[in-house]
C-alpha cells in the first residue's frame, strides 16, 4: 500500500510527537505529495499509523481545503479572492480563467491538467491580484500574464 | 530616518543568513537573557515595554505571559507558539518578516519560550508561505549549529526544541484556540474560554500563542530595554508597527513606521496617494475584520486607542482602500463571502448567519435587492456581534458590514431602487 519512502517520511513526521495524531496533517501531506491526493485506502492505512480511527482522520482531512480527498489535476491553481484582490479586478480575471480552462472553481480541466480552487488571502495584497500554481506564487496578474503562466504548466 | 528594529537590517535582494543577523546585533538578546536574566526578568522587561499583540486583538504581551504558572507546582511541559498563519484579507506583513528576517522571529520564539519556561516551541505556518518555510528551516539549522537552539543553549542549562507546523489552509486556524485544536490533529474548531490557553492550552498544558510580528519585537526589546521601545512610538502605544496599504494607490506596500503614524501619512506619503483617475472613498484599517473609516478620519493616528475612538480597530494595521470606481456593496460582499466560506461551522449564528448575509448582499449587488434588506443586514450584524459565538470570526466579519451600511447607505439604497449595481 505504502512505498518505503512514504512509510519512512510518515514515521519521521510521527517521531518525537507526544501524541501521534498531532502529525496527521504532515502525514496526509506525505501521501498527497507522492500520489496527488488521499484515497480512502490510504486514509485507512494512515489512520492506523496515527492511532486514529479512519473517521477521525477523515474529519480532519476534509476540514482542510489543501488536503485533497478526490483526484486533482497535474497542477493546482489557487486563486486569491480576498478583499484586496477583489478590489484590484479579481472578478474579471476569474471570468478569464474560467473561460480559458473551461471549468469553474472546484473543477478539473477535461485533460487533467489543472484543478482550479479558491484560496484565502495569499498575503500578496501589494501585488494584487494574485494566485498560486502548485508551489509558485504569481502576482500583479493581468489576462495576458495569466495566458503566459498557464502555458508554462504542461 | 526613524529606527526600524524589525526591518532595518533587511536587504530584500539578499537571502538572510545568520552572520549578517549576528553582526547587526542578532542573538545578543538571547545571550543576555539566558546568561544573566531569570524567566521573570524577561517577562518584566516585556511587560514594562507595553508591547501589545500585533495579530489584531492588541492584548498586552507581558500580561498574557503573566498568566502562565511559573511556580514549582507548574506543569513541566509548556509550549510557546508563533502564529504565522497569516490569512487576514489585506494583511501581508508577517510574510515579509518570515521571508526576510527569519532569525529575528526565531530568536523571539526562543526568548518567549525562555520567559515562560517552555521546552518546546512551534511556528504555526500556513502552507502557502513556501519561501518562508524554506528560509525558516535554513535559519533554524544555522541557529542549531551555533547552539542558539537545542540542548543547553549557550551553556545556560536552558534547552528548547523548535519546530515548524505547516498547516493546510483555512482562515480559522489563525484563531488562537482553533490553532491549538489544529496542532492536536483535530478539526480546527475554536474552544470556549476559560480555561485560557495560558493555563490550559496545547494538550492541556500552559501555552502562549503570539503573532509573528509580536514575537519579532521581543529580541530588540530585551536588548535595548522598555524605555527605548516607548521612544520609538508617536503615541502611548509603544514601538513601531508594520503598516501596509493595498488597493488602487500609487505604491501599495508594507512599511515599518512609528506606532501612531496617521492614516493620511500612510496613504499619501508611503503609498503614493490614489492612482490617477481614482478618488478615495474609505478604508478598512486593519484587515477585513475591522470597521470602515472615511475621509474625516484620515488624520487619526494608527494606534490601538485612537483607531478605536474613531469607531474601528487597529487590527493588523494593514489598510485596504476603497476607491470611487469600486462598488462598496461588492467589496463588502466579497468580505462576507470569504468569512462564510472560512467559518468553521461550529457555532450556529456564524454557520447559518454568514451565508444568509452573503445571499442578501449578492441579491442587492445583482439587482434583486428588496426594500427592508438593509434593515435585515443591520439586524443580522447585531445578532452576529460579540457574545454569541466562541470566537471573533463572526463579530469581526460584520464590522465592515455595519460600518459600510453607515457610510455608504446611499449606495445600498441605490442598488435596491435601481435594481442594479451602478458600477457594473
Amino acid at each position: 500500500m505504502l512505498t518505503d519512502d512514504e512509510r519512512l517520511a510518515i514515521e519521521r513526521e510521527v517521531e518525537d510527537c507526544a501524541h501521534k495524531r498531532e502529525a496527521c496533517v504532515g502525514a496526509l501531506r506525505v501521501i498527497q505529495r507522492s500520489r496527488g491526493w488521499v484515497s480512502d485506502d490510504h486514509l485507512r492505512v494512515l489512520a492506523d499509523m496515527l492511532d486514529m480511527t479512519p473517521e477521525e482522520l477523515d474529519s480532519v482531512a476534509t476540514f482542510y481545503p489543501l488536503i485533497f480527498r478526490r483526484p486533482v489535476g497535474r497542477h493546482v491553481i489557487l486563486v486569491c479572492d480576498s478583499a484586496s484582490c477583489w478590489v484590484m479586478g479579481y472578478e474579471d480575471l476569474l471570468r478569464h480563467l474560467q473561460s480559458r480552462l473551461g471549468v469553474g472553481l472546484g473543477g478539473t480541466t477535461s485533460d487533467g491538467r489543472f484543478t482550479f480552487l479558491p484560496v484565502a488571502c495569499l498575503g500578496a495584497c501589494d501585488h494584487a491580484p494574485s494566485m498560486m500554481v502548485d508551489d509558485e506564487l504569481h502576482m500583479d496578474l493581468t489576462k495576458e500574464k495569466i495566458n503566459d503562466i498557464l502555458q508554462r504548466y504542461a | 530616518m526613524a529606527e526600524r528594529p524589525l526591518t532595518g537590517s533587511i536587504r530584500p535582494e539578499v537571502a538572510p543568513d545568520i552572520s549578517a543577523y549576528e553582526s547587526a546585533g542578532g542573538y545578543e538578546a538571547l545571550r543576555k537573557a539566558v546568561k544573566g536574566m531569570s524567566h521573570q526578568d524577561v517577562q518584566k522587561v516585556v511587560t514594562d515595554s507595553n508591547l501589545r499583540g500585533r495579530g489584531g486583538a492588541g492584548f498586552p504581551t507581558g500580561q498574557k505571559w503573566s498568566f502562565v504558572p511559573m511556580d514549582e507546582a507548574a506543569p513541566r511541559e509548556k509550549y510557546f507558539i508563533v502564529n504565522a498563519d497569516e490569512m487576514e484579507p489585506g494583511t501581508f506583513k508577517d510574510r515579509l518578516l518570515l521571508e526576510c528576517n527569519p532569525h529575528q522571529v526565531i530568536e523571539g520564539a526562543i526568548l518567549g519560550a525562555y520567559a515562560i519556561g517552555a521546552s518546546r516551541a512551534y511556528i504555526f505556518l500556513r502552507w502557502e508561505y513556501r519561501l518562508a518555510e524554506k528560509r525558516l528551516e535554513q535559519a533554524m539549522a544555522e541557529a542549531r549549529e551555533r547552539n542558539y537552539l537545542g540542548k543547553n543553549i549557550l551553556g545556560s542549562g536552558f534547552s528548547l526544541d523548535l519546530r515548524i507546523h505547516t498547516s493546510a489552509g483555512r482562515y480559522i486556524c489563525g484563531e488562537e484556540t482553533a490553532l491549538l485544536s489544529a496542532m492536536e490533529g483535530r478539526r480546527a474548531v475554536p474552544r470556549a474560554k476559560p480555561p485560557f490557553p495560558q493555563v490550559c492550552g496545547l494538550w492541556g498544558r500552559p501555552t502562549i500563542v503570539n503573532n509573528t510580528e509580536t514575537v519579532a519585537n521581543i529580541p530588540p526589546i530585551i536588548r535595548n530595554g522598555p524605555s527605548w521601545f516607548h521612544g520609538l512610538s508617536h503615541t502611548g502605544d509603544a514601538g513601531t508597527k508594520m503598516y501596509g496599504v493595498s488597493g488602487r494607490v500609487g505604491r501599495p506596500g508594507v512599511w515599518e513606521l512609528p506606532m501612531g503614524t496617521t492614516m493620511r501619512e500612510l496613504l499619501e506619503e508611503h503609498a503614493g496617494g490614489m492612482r490617477d483617475g481614482y478618488r478615495f472613498r474609505g478604508l478598512i484599517p486593519g484587515g477585513a475584520s475591522t470597521d470602515f473609516l472615511v475621509e474625516e478620519h484620515l488624520d487619526v493616528q494608527m494606534d490601538y486607542s485612537s483607531v478605536q475612538k474613531a469607531g474601528s480597530r487597529l487590527g493588523t494595521g494593514m489598510m485596504i482602500i476603497l476607491d470611487d470606481k469600486t462598488c462598496p456593496v461588492g467589496m463588502i460582499n466579497s468580505i462576507i463571502r470569504f468569512m462564510a466560506r472560512e467559518s468553521c461551522g461550529w457555532c450556529t449564528p456564524c454557520r447559518e448567519g454568514l451565508p444568509w448575509l452573503e445571499k442578501v448582499l449578492r441579491a442587492i449587488e445583482t439587482g434583486d435587492g428588496r426594500p427592508g434588506d438593509i434593515e435585515l443586514l443591520g439586524e443580522h450584524a447585531r445578532l452576529l456581534g460579540p457574545g454569541n459565538t466562541y470566537c471573533a470570526l463572526a463579530p469581526g466579519a460584520v464590522e465592515p458590514l455595519q460600518s459600510g451600511i453607515r457610510y455608504f447607505r446611499e449606495d445600498f439604497e441605490r442598488h435596491i431602487r435601481d435594481k442594479r449595481c451602478p458600477w457594473r
